[in-house]
């Protein structure tokens, strides 16, 4: 009884934080305006969106770029969190600390200072142009993009697997060693799979933010190279065609959900180290 | 331990929803000191001068800012009655809002100033009476561009689709300027409906497309000064600020082909409860000495005949921002669209989206 009181207020939280903005977004996406100014049931958003092939150019690049900076994520960040759960560091906790810190700084402010850093006229393109090797242009293509996204959600993909990995029975380490495994199969054969969850909560994490980004392909491409989220921010705020704008976030949802289905159903167990 | 710190951590929500509703109260019930709620562009007004107007009228101000007039609208169209007070849209925005009835009409008997108005701005097509809207500035749309880049003066729009600037140019990101002005280059009005001449436009701007580095707004100037573009589209203010902040090199040209002529007012909207309030709010603006400064700080043109007597002779004759009449006769006012033409949002998303 008492627990269901405390429960309260995350209930009313979430009604009117969670489930009505939810139902608001469906039913602006299932709906077109109608001759009176009511609203019609009508899917033919949907039908809009994936026969044009605008949209689903913005679509599938939001994907690649999305996917790409997962797996660079995944391909740094898997060596950084195994090296902070094991024993070459002895300031472990320092170093996961200025991990962290950057984070607690806004994303735009992080994102602007790679503008000032990386722009043709920028700091380091003034570095470059002195020594006779600029100016290069790091920014207004995909690839700035993906790299916005691989420095900012980074830390989503290194704290998962890292705490998975020092959670991690030792013991079935050593036992592996004592029957002769050398540190390569150990590896593969112990370690890996262990840390399976924090790699597979690491990639939700980091690929939900980056597929749905606006801020960053906004900032760092010039607003030259546009994702979904840039779409969805354009209906909303310019096009001011909100039903439009919805039926691009439910796919936007639809895909993101997938995302996590497929990624829980490997999760055997709930040793997945999540952020929180 | 785990349950206590939850029950704590409950608690704390519930005060924190305590407070923020107390809060709520007091300044509901509370003394009766009037806030109006101002919507103005980015970096188009003088710095304290919203402060003077809180000390002469005890009115607070809530000042925010937009970056074009379709974000504007699509923002005060949708929040509903609990919205701003003033806002400042141009011309063509200014008429679609009042055929959509959002706007109140002023009572000129609470702003006196008004005889300060210029003349030639109290009959203009969007609002022919001043009904519901008092001109603010004025601007054109052009070119700022670094001379030390480019190695010669530029004078035409074409300059911008010139591939010995790839890579170097920055566009509006603005539907109708950036659209308007290319078809301007083509010979075409800025209010062209012809869909054959919006998907000439649409194709030329397709094939300059590899060639932008970026299309923005407010952050273009930034990018010729510090050098990383050689050229943008800009609106003249801010072209005229960057000329002042570094002159040099700066430039600032309104194409030969003409140019888009930007009339911003002041508009008082319906949902206002505070009508005199804001009525007092234009009186200030239309003060001589406010308009004045204005005039000089924001690098756009005023619609203030007492303040433009007053101006420096630079700024007079700086044909930036007070172009000749012969300039002035190839600039168009735009005209708001059809309510059904589709054809510019779409040539645009096509742009945009490749």
């Amino acid at each position: 009884m008492k627990r269901a009181f405390t429960a309260y207020p995350y209930l009313v939280w979430s009604i009117i934080f969670i489930i009505a903005p939810l139902i608001l977004v469906l039913y602006y996406g299932l709906t077109v305006p109608g001759p009176d100014g009511g609203a019609v049931f009508s899917l033919e958003n949907f039908v809009k969106f994936f026969t044009s092939p605008i949209f689903m150019a913005a679509f599938w690049r939001s994907i690649w770029t999305a996917a790409l900076a997962t797996i660079i994520c995944l391909l740094i960040g898997y060596p950084v969190a195994y090296f902070l759960s094991g024993t070459i560091f002895k300031n472990k906790n320092l170093l996961l600390l200025l991990l962290v810190i950057p984070m607690w700084m806004n994303l735009l402010l992080r994102t602007y200072a790679w503008l000032i850093l990386l722009d043709n006229g920028g700091l380091i393109n003034t570095v470059l142009e002195f020594f006779g090797l600029g100016p290069v242009e790091f920014l207004y293509h995909e690839y700035s993009i993906v790299f916005g996204m691989v420095y900012n959600f980074l830390p989503f993909m290194i704290l998962p697997i890292h705490s998975v990995l020092v959670k991690m029975d030792h013991s079935l380490i050593e036992a592996a060693q004592d029957l002769g495994a050398n540190r390569t199969k150990v590896f593969f054969k112990i370690t890996f799979p262990m840390s399976l969850p924090g790699i597979l909560s690491g990639i939700t994490m980091v690929f939900m933010p980056a597929v749905t980004t606006f801020a960053i392909s906004d900032i760092l491409s010039g607003r030259t190279i546009q994702l979904m989220g840039n779409l969805i921010e354009d209906q909303f705020l310019r096009s001011d065609n909100w039903n439009f704008g919805s039926t691009m976030s439910i796919i936007l949802m639809v895909l993101i959900l997938a995302s996590m289905v497929i990624s829980s159903r490997y999760e055997k167990d709930n040793q997945g180290g999540g952020l929180f | 331990m785990k349950k206590t710190l939850k029950k704590i951590g409950v608690l704390m929500c519930a005060a924190l929803v305590a407070v923020a509703s107390l809060a709520g109260c007091s300044s509901d019930g509370g003394e009766e000191k009037v806030t109006l709620r101002v919507y103005n562009w980015g970096e188009y007004i003088a710095p304290g001068l919203l402060e003077q107007f809180e000390e002469e009228t005890g009115i607070h101000v809530e000042y925010d800012t937009f970056n074009d007039n379709e974000s504007m609208y699509a923002k005060v169209k949708n929040s509903g009655s609990d919205s701003y007070d003033i806002v400042v849209p141009s011309d063509y925005m200014i008429k679609k809002m009042i055929e959509e009835d959002m706007l109140a009409p002023i009572n000129y008997d609470n702003v006196p100033n008004i005889k300060n108005l210029d003349p030639s701005f109290t009959n203009l097509s969007y609002d022919p009476e001043g009904t519901y809207s008092v001109p603010y500035l004025w601007g054109t749309v052009g070119i700022l561009y670094d001379i030390d880049q480019t190695g010669r003066e530029l004078t035409s729009m074409k300059d911008m689709f010139d591939p010995a600037f790839a890579r170097k140019v920055c566009m509006l990101d603005s539907i109708r300027d950036t659209i308007g002005m290319t078809l301007k280059m083509q010979g075409y009005s800025m209010n062209d409906l012809d869909p054959a001449h919006i998907a000439e436009v649409r194709d030329i701007l397709l094939e300059q497309k590899p060639n932008v580095l970026a299309y923005g707004t407010d952050e273009l100037p930034a990018k010729v000064i510090g050098g990383t573009a050689a050229m943008a589209m800009v609106y003249s203010g801010e072209g005229i600020r960057a000329v002042e902040e570094q002159p040099e090199n700066m430039r600032f040209v309104i194409p030969e082909e003409g140019s888009n002529l930007a009339v911003d007012s002041f508009v008082i909207l319906k949902t206002s409860q505070n009508k005199e309030a804001a009525e007092q709010f234009l009186n200030f603006m239309l003060d001589a000495d406010v308009a004045l400064e204005n005039a000089i700080e924001t690098g756009y043109s005023t619609t203030n005949a007492a303040a433009r007597e007053m101006l420096p002779d630079e700024i007079k004759n700086d044909p930036g921002r007070y172009p000749s009449q012969d300039v002035l006769d190839k600039c168009e006012i735009f005209e708001t669209l059809p309510a059904d033409n589709t054809d510019y949002i779409d040539a645009w998303n096509q742009i945009k989206a490749k």
